[in-house]
Parts: structure tokens; C-alpha cells; sequence
């Protein structure tokens, strides 16, 4: 009995559970962070993925074309009799143009058969989601097309000469009438702007003739372009192919109406994996489609890093003098701690007040005062005068300075003391030190900063929503137009894309796969900003390492 | 000199390097008998406050040009405190405040007027701990002459080799300019720092216990370059060690509890010490 107390005893003492407690507490944390990642990467990237096509017969003779998606147990079907209830699969049937839902239940029981005909086509569409069914040509597109080939590899091929004309309409659209758009309004500004000088003089009238002799040569450009855009419109549109659903009917489509036709069940497993890497990068790269819950998400990855880059423009200068300020010029004292207490508490604020604030300071004081200064002419529309890239930037540099500042301050105080006097020493001045000795010193640090400063900004939403993201911004912050760079443009960010698709938009089941897919992107693109700063501050550390004797 | 005994022991190696340096050292060789001894340095009067503790009492010695001149004394009991006044480099710490004169060259440096990178510029100092800056050796040599205006690369390379000779480096980190200071072995980081402050041209170096963290064979090193420096320079140096003390300088100081206790020449106090408690401290009694 004495023993075993004494066995408890220095059990107790020894802390073996304190050491099991803290390694559980890493494992759980691990085994969080990983099944994180798992469910997202499962539910994301699935979706791309060239699934086999089912035509499902029912008891009843009705049949049903579509993916099998999931499966469960009919809830109340657990009787004593069948211990394990009846099973039920759903299924997605697309035509939500025909048949009003994309996804359909079908009982275990209510099917007769199933099979996976090779000739089940899968057909992705620009309006409406994906279709299901066979497909063929329409009468008069047949007669034109030549009869030697087969019915598929026809339709393969105006699918593709529909995609390439589509390129020219969007290339066209985009490119010249944009460009045209864009000339017009620059002159119609600088009609304006005349009319704001009102000055009378010959040489204004004169200048306001000839912009509006070039606004008119502008407006034929644009008519004829216009044509043009028409007649690439209807040919798009000429070819017609039927689609024969499920049901027996068949459906007239124009082919400018199909982004792409696949057969997955008569695919082998590389061109499914050719078309799953094919599908991944149009999601990576293209734009989004129906309300976001299609296509890609480029402008989104691309609104986020520029915007992410531009807060880190603002916040780093911002940031690194008020640290150097506070730990190398302030005379430590309670001032100087009552300031640092507060910056500390600054970054504990709800971010939406930040948001707040962004809005009333940035976009309609400060935004309203510069509209009104520098851009009367285009007033009552504002210009910087709404939510936008910049201001977005800057709240979000407002909402990370505190970080920065805390860990630019650690990274001074922990350059030696050594170094200082060394320098002041040799007849430096305070400023020479701090320039030439402590802040290279200190670039790590300050680095450490920075990748939290981005970590998080990266990752907040509510602020911008309310400064200037928006659920389909119609161009990027960057493009050929003088300045190039359009800081007080709306722009898509990934965090609001993921609410938006997942709770915002009208098909939310089917967007779920997107919802996944756009958060993995998030993470990816957090991931690789904060990598690049960490192998940038090795980089440092290794130039700078103050002690290895 | 019997009286340095188990202190000696430690070192011993050391010491038998110097006796036959030691004649020249009563009487340095470069000085013409009968020119008057120069002052460089004269201290009057020097209380000296951190806060409201008082580390100086009434402070006064001269230093003489091109010499060396040793502080010695237990821990706290002033000598770095005075070596940091004579450059004013206690003008970091925050509420230290000097009461007195400090003279150079028969100004007083605590005066307003004085340029304090100027003053230290011309004082140059060298610190217990070896802190060479996490640059190469080249930028670390040549750090305080670009501060100071030295732009032409020919001249920055001559000022680099002639300190790093100055310092005894120049052979050992010759064919490696470019790599980084924080490569060197203690020894050789100490002697940079030397080097670097040459380069900036002093007229004196202060040393704080510049051989407290090196071994023996490094202190040896560090110790010849002291002794060869006095040549061009006037080299104050603070110690904790007496026999470096005894083997390095001409004059010495000892401290106890912010007094300055004891001054002269090193070979009086080190065999005829005028107080008892310098003779206490150097034959080991207390300290």
C-alpha cells in the first residue's frame, strides 16, 4: 500500500500526464488542421472530375439520365422487420430548364435497372447548368454538314468552331467596342470639363467642336463595330443540334448557347484525367458564369492578391516608422505604454468597425472631397466617392497596422544593444545607426509582420463589403487604359466569392462543389503569399545572422 | 614582484611573452627625453549619476598622449562608467548625468557646443563583447569612413588594409573581405572591431575589457596590438585581468566603489603601492 503511493506520488511528480496532455493537445490541433483540409480538398475537387453518366429505369418505365451524387438511408424506413431501412440515391439530372430542379431522389426500390450507355452526353451550357441526354443534329444543320463523319464527331467539331467565334464576339465585345466605349467617355469628360471652366472664348468652342466631331466619328466606329458583332452573333447561332432528354423529348439548342459536349462514359481514364486537369484550369483561370455558380474565378484570385499587395504597400511604411518611432525616438514612459496598450487593443477591434470606418472616412469623406476636387466632370457619378480597390486596401492597412507594429517593435528590441554602441561608437549618428545597423537587423522581424499583417488581411471579408467588393465587378482593377492600374474600381475578392456563391446565390446545391473549391483556392493563395515573405525572411536571417561564433 | 602570485598562475604562458617588452615600457622609445609630457585626456572633478545612484565620486587623472593607461578594479566599481565618459557614450543610457570636466586636448567635451559624433569620432571605442555588424568584413572596416564622407572606392580600400594591419587581420582575412564578419573566431571578430575603429582614424581608442571573453592565445594577440598602438594612438583600456594591466600599460587607475583610489605610474603601483587597498586588491586579498 506504501509502495503504490509512492508510485502515484512520483507519477504525479514526474508530470508523465502533463506530457501526455501537451502532446494530445498538438495531435488534436494537427488532426484538426488536417481534417480541414481533407474535407475541403474531398468536396472541392471532385467536382472536376468527368463522372459516369447512369440512365436509371424505374419500375415505373419512366427512365432517368444523371450522376449519382450521394445516398442515404430513408429517414422513418428502420422498421424491426428491415433493421437497415431502405436505401435512396440522389441524383443530378440538370435541364433545370426542363424539369425545374437539378437534382432529383430516387428510391432503391423504384429502380428496375441501371445502365451507363456510351453514347450519354454531358453538356455544359452558358445559361441554365448542365444538361443530360443524347444528342444529334437538327435537320437543317445536317443537310450542310458533311456526311462522311459521324453524327459525334460533327457535333464535336461545331462545338468547336461555335467556341472559336465566341472568342471573337467576347474578343471583339471586350477589345474594340471597350476601347470605343472607352474613347467616348474620355471625350465626353473633356466636354464637360469645358463646360465646367465656362469660358466663352473661341478657342473653348473650337475645342468643344472638335470633341464633338470626334465623339461623333467615335459613335460610327461603334455602329459598325456593332454590325459586325451581329452578324458573328447570328452565325454563332445558326447551327442547332437536338438534345434528347430523359423524358423522350427532344430539345432544340443553338450551339452558341454549348460550351462544351463530353462523353464520360465512353472516356478512358486518361482523357478523363486530360479533362479533369482541363476543367481545373478554366476554374483557375476563366470568369464566372450564372450568378457565380459557374465557370471560373479568375477575377477573384486576382482582386484578392492585388489587393493584399496594395495593403501591403500601404501598411509596411506605415507601420515600421510608428515602431521605430515608438521603441527608438519615444522616451519610454507611461505615455509611451498607454499607446502601446492601445495599438495592442486596435487589433482585437470586430473588423467591421473598421469597415465602418472605411466607408465613412475613406470612401465618402475622403473619396466624396477627391471627386469633387479632381473629378467634377464625371459628378454626379462618383469616381472615388464609392467603395473600391483603394480604399478596400487601405482599410484592411488600418485594420493589420497593429500587427505590424508589434512585431516590427520585437524585432528592434531584440537587435544586441552590442550593435548600437558599436555604431555610435564609430561616430554615427542615431539616424545613421538606425538606418545602417538596426533596421537590416530588424528585416526579419519586421517580416514576421508582415506575413501576419497578410495572413490576415487575406482572410477578412466584412470590411470589404462594405468598401468596395462586389459580387461580379465588370473588369479587373488592372488593364491597357491609362493608368493601367484603376485604383478606385469594384472588385471580386475570393472570401466575399465564397459567400456569395454558397448563400447568395439561386442554385445553392449545385454551387456547394464551388463553395469548397473557391475556399481551397483562399487557402492556396494565403499559403503561397506567406511563403514567398517566409523565404524571403530566411533569406534575411541567413545575410543577417548575428550570432554563429 | 612576488606579490602577484596565484593570479599569475592563470595566465601564466602570457606573461612570460612580456619581460622583454617591459624595459621599453618605463620609458617609451618614441618619446624624446625632456619634451614635456603631453596631456590628452584630463578628467576634473567627475561625479557621475545614473538616475539617482551615484557611480562617480570626484573623479581627476590625466591621460598622457601616445600611451597606454589601464583602470583596474572589482566589478561595479566605476572604470567602465569613467571609459564610457570620456567619449560620452553614458549619453545613451537613459537619466545618466556627468557633474565636471572632461578634457580633451584642454576642451571639455561635456560643453554644448561640442558635436557628439565628432567627439566620438575622434575617441574611438572598442567593447568587451565583440560586435562586429552582420555585414562582410569589408562593410564592418568601412562602415564609420563612409559614414563619415569617405565615398572613392580606392581610398576605402587602402583605409580597409591599412586598419585591418593596423589590427594584425589583414593576412588572416586578406583573400575573404567579402564574407561575413559573423565567420571570424572570437580572436579575430575582436581584432576587426580594433579595425574598425582605426579606420575612422582616432585620435584615442577606448578599450572595455576587450580580452574578457577571448582565450589566452587571442587575449596574447590582442595584447601585442595594444602595445603597438600606442605608437599612433592614445589607448585607455579597462580590465579586470592585472597582470594584462601590469604587462600593457604605462599608467594605471584603481577604482573601488567609485573612487578613484590610486593613480600613477604602473610599475609604482603594481610594487609600491601608496594605499592599502590597492595593495589589498593586487595581491588578491579581496576583489
Amino acid at each position: 500500500m506504501v509502495k503504490q503511493s509512492k508510485v502515484m506520488k512520483d507519477f504525479w511528480r514526474g508530470g508523465e500526464l502533463f506530457v501526455w496532455m501537451t502532446a494530445s493537445g498538438v495531435a488534436i490541433s494537427l488532426l484538426m488542421v488536417a481534417g480541414m483540409l481533407a474535407l475541403i480538398m474531398l468536396n472541392g475537387l471532385g467536382q472536376f472530375w468527368p463522372g459516369t453518366l447512369q440512365q436509371v429505369t424505374l419500375n415505373t418505365q419512366e427512365t432517368v439520365i444523371g450522376q449519382m451524387v450521394g445516398d442515404e438511408v430513408i429517414p422513418h424506413s428502420v422498421t424491426t422487420e428491415a433493421q437497415s431501412g431502405q436505401r435512396r440515391f440522389r441524383y443530378r439530372v440538370g435541364n433545370r430548364d426542363q424539369f425545374g430542379s437539378e437534382y432529383r431522389w430516387i428510391n432503391e426500390a423504384d429502380i428496375a435497372s441501371i445502365s451507363s450507355p456510351e453514347d450519354l452526353t454531358f453538356v455544359e451550357r452558358r445559361e441554365w447548368g448542365p444538361a443530360y441526354g443524347r444528342i444529334s443534329l437538327a435537320a437543317e444543320s445536317a443537310a450542310t454538314i458533311n456526311r462522311d463523319e459521324s453524327t459525334w464527331s460533327t457535333v464535336v467539331t461545331l462545338v468547336d468552331r461555335a467556341n472559336q467565334l465566341r472568342q471573337r464576339i467576347e474578343h471583339l465585345e471586350r477589345e474594340d467596342i471597350g476601347s470605343i466605349n472607352y474613347r467616348i467617355e474620355k471625350a465626353r469628360l473633356a466636354r464637360q470639363t469645358l463646360v465646367l471652366k465656362g469660358e466663352a472664348d473661341p478657342a473653348t468652342a473650337e475645342a468643344d467642336r472638335r470633341l464633338v466631331d470626334q465623339m461623333a466619328a467615335l459613335e460610327r466606329e461603334y455602329l459598325s463595330k456593332t454590325e459586325a458583332l451581329e452578324k458573328l452573333h447570328k452565325e454563332a447561332g445558326q447551327d442547332v443540334v437536338l438534345l434528347t432528354l430523359s423524358t423522350g423529348r427532344s430539345v432544340r439548342m443553338s450551339l452558341d448557347q454549348i460550351l462544351s459536349v463530353s462523353r464520360p462514359n465512353a472516356m478512358n481514364w486518361i482523357e478523363k484525367v486530360i479533362a479533369y486537369v482541363r476543367n481545373l484550369w478554366l476554374f483557375v483561370s476563366g470568369e464566372p458564369r450564372e450568378a457565380n455558380t459557374e465557370g471560373g474565378i479568375f477575377p477573384a484570385i486576382f482582386g484578392t492578391v492585388l489587393m493584399v499587395f496594395l495593403m501591403t504597400l500601404a501598411v509596411m511604411p506605415f507601420g515600421v516608422m510608428a515602431a521605430i518611432y515608438l521603441r527608438e525616438y519615444a522616451k519610454q514612459g507611461p505615455l509611451v505604454r498607454l499607446v502601446r496598450i492601445a495599438v495592442n487593443n486596435l487589433a482585437g477591434v470586430p473588423s467591421i468597425v473598421f469597415g465602418v470606418f472605411g466607408l465613412a472616412f475613406f470612401v465618402y469623406a475622403l473619396g466624396g472631397t477627391i471627386d469633387q476636387l479632381v473629378f467634377p466632370e464625371s459628378l454626379p457619378n462618383p469616381t472615388f466617392g464609392t467603395g473600391g480597390i483603394l480604399w478596400a486596401s487601405l482599410t484592411l492597412a488600418l485594420l493589420t497596422v497593429p500587427v505590424v507594429i508589434v512585431a516590427t517593435e520585437e524585432g528592434l528590441s531584440a537587435v544586441p544593444r552590442d550593435f548600437r554602441e558599436g555604431s555610435v561608437g564609430l561616430g554615427a549618428t542615431k539616424f545613421e545607426t538606425i538606418r545602417h545597423v538596426i533596421l537590416p537587423c530588424a528585416l526579419p522581424g519586421i517580416l514576421t509582420g508582415l506575413i501576419l499583417a497578410m495572413a490576415r488581411a487575406a482572410g477578412e471579408v466584412a470590411p470589404l463589403m462594405l468598401t468596395g467588393v462586389v459580387k461580379l465587378a465588370p473588369a479587373l482593377p488592372l488593364d491597357e487604359y491609362l493608368p493601367f492600374l484603376h485604383l478606385e474600381r469594384k472588385f471580386m475578392h475570393l472570401g466575399f466569392h465564397i459567400y456569395d456563391v454558397g448563400f447568395q446565390s439561386p442554385n445553392v446545391e449545385a454551387a456547394k462543389p464551388m463553395v469548397y473549391m473557391t475556399t481551397l483556392i483562399l487557402i492556396l493563395v494565403v499559403v503561397l503569399l506567406n511563403l514567398t515573405a517566409v523565404m524571403l525572411r530566411n533569406r534575411l536571417r541567413k545575410r543577417f545572422a548575428t550570432s554563429a561564433v | 614582484m612576488e606579490v602577484r602570485s596565484d593570479r599569475m598562475t592563470a595566465t601564466a604562458p602570457m606573461v612570460s611573452l612580456r619581460p622583454s617588452l617591459s624595459p621599453s615600457r618605463s620609458v617609451p622609445p618614441h618619446r624624446a627625453v625632456g619634451s614635456p609630457v603631453q596631456a590628452k585626456i584630463s578628467v576634473r572633478d567627475l561625479d557621475f549619476y545614473y538616475g539617482h545612484r551615484q557611480a562617480l565620486f570626484q573623479v581627476g587623472l590625466t591621460v598622457r598622449s601616445h600611451s597606454v593607461t589601464a583602470f583596474i578594479g572589482p566589478s561595479g566599481c566605476g572604470k567602465s562608467t569613467l571609459l564610457r565618459c570620456l567619449n560620452r557614450m553614458n549619453d545613451l543610457v537613459e537619466g545618466a548625468r556627468a557633474v565636471g570636466r572632461v578634457e580633451l586636448d584642454d576642451v571639455d567635451i561635456y560643453e554644448a557646443a561640442i558635436d557628439v559624433t565628432d567627439l566620438r569620432k575622434r575617441v574611438g571605442m572598442v567593447f568587451q563583447k565583440s560586435n562586429p555588424f552582420p555585414k562582410s568584413i569589408y562593410d564592418n572596416v568601412a562602415y564609420g569612413p563612409r559614414l563619415h564622407g569617405t565615398k572613392d572606392k580606392r581610398s576605402l580600400d587602402a583605409l580597409v588594409q591599412h586598419s585591418l594591419q593596423g589590427a594584425g587581420l589583414w593576412d588572416e582575412v586578406k583573400d575573404r573581405l567579402q564574407h561575413s564578419a559573423v565567420g571570424l573566431s572570437g580572436g579575430q571578430q575582436q581584432r576587426l572591431c580594433i579595425a574598425r575603429a582605426l579606420a575612422v582614424q582616432p585620435e584615442v581608442i577606448l578599450m572595455d575589457e576587450p580580452c574578457s571573453a577571448l582565450d589566452p592565445i587571442a587575449t596574447g594577440k590582442i595584447e601585442e596590438l595594444i602595445y603597438s598602438l600606442k605608437e599612433t594612438y592614445t589607448v585607455v583600456i579597462v580590465t579586470h585581468n592585472m597582470q594584462q594591466a601590469a604587462r600593457v600599460s604605462d599608467q594605471c587607475g584603481f577604482f573601488l566603489m567609485g573612487e578613484l583610489v590610486e593613480f600613477g605610474d604602473t610599475k609604482t603601483i603594481f610594487t609600491t603601492p601608496r594605499d592599502k587597498r590597492t595593495e589589498d586588491y593586487i595581491t588578491g586579498r579581496f576583489g
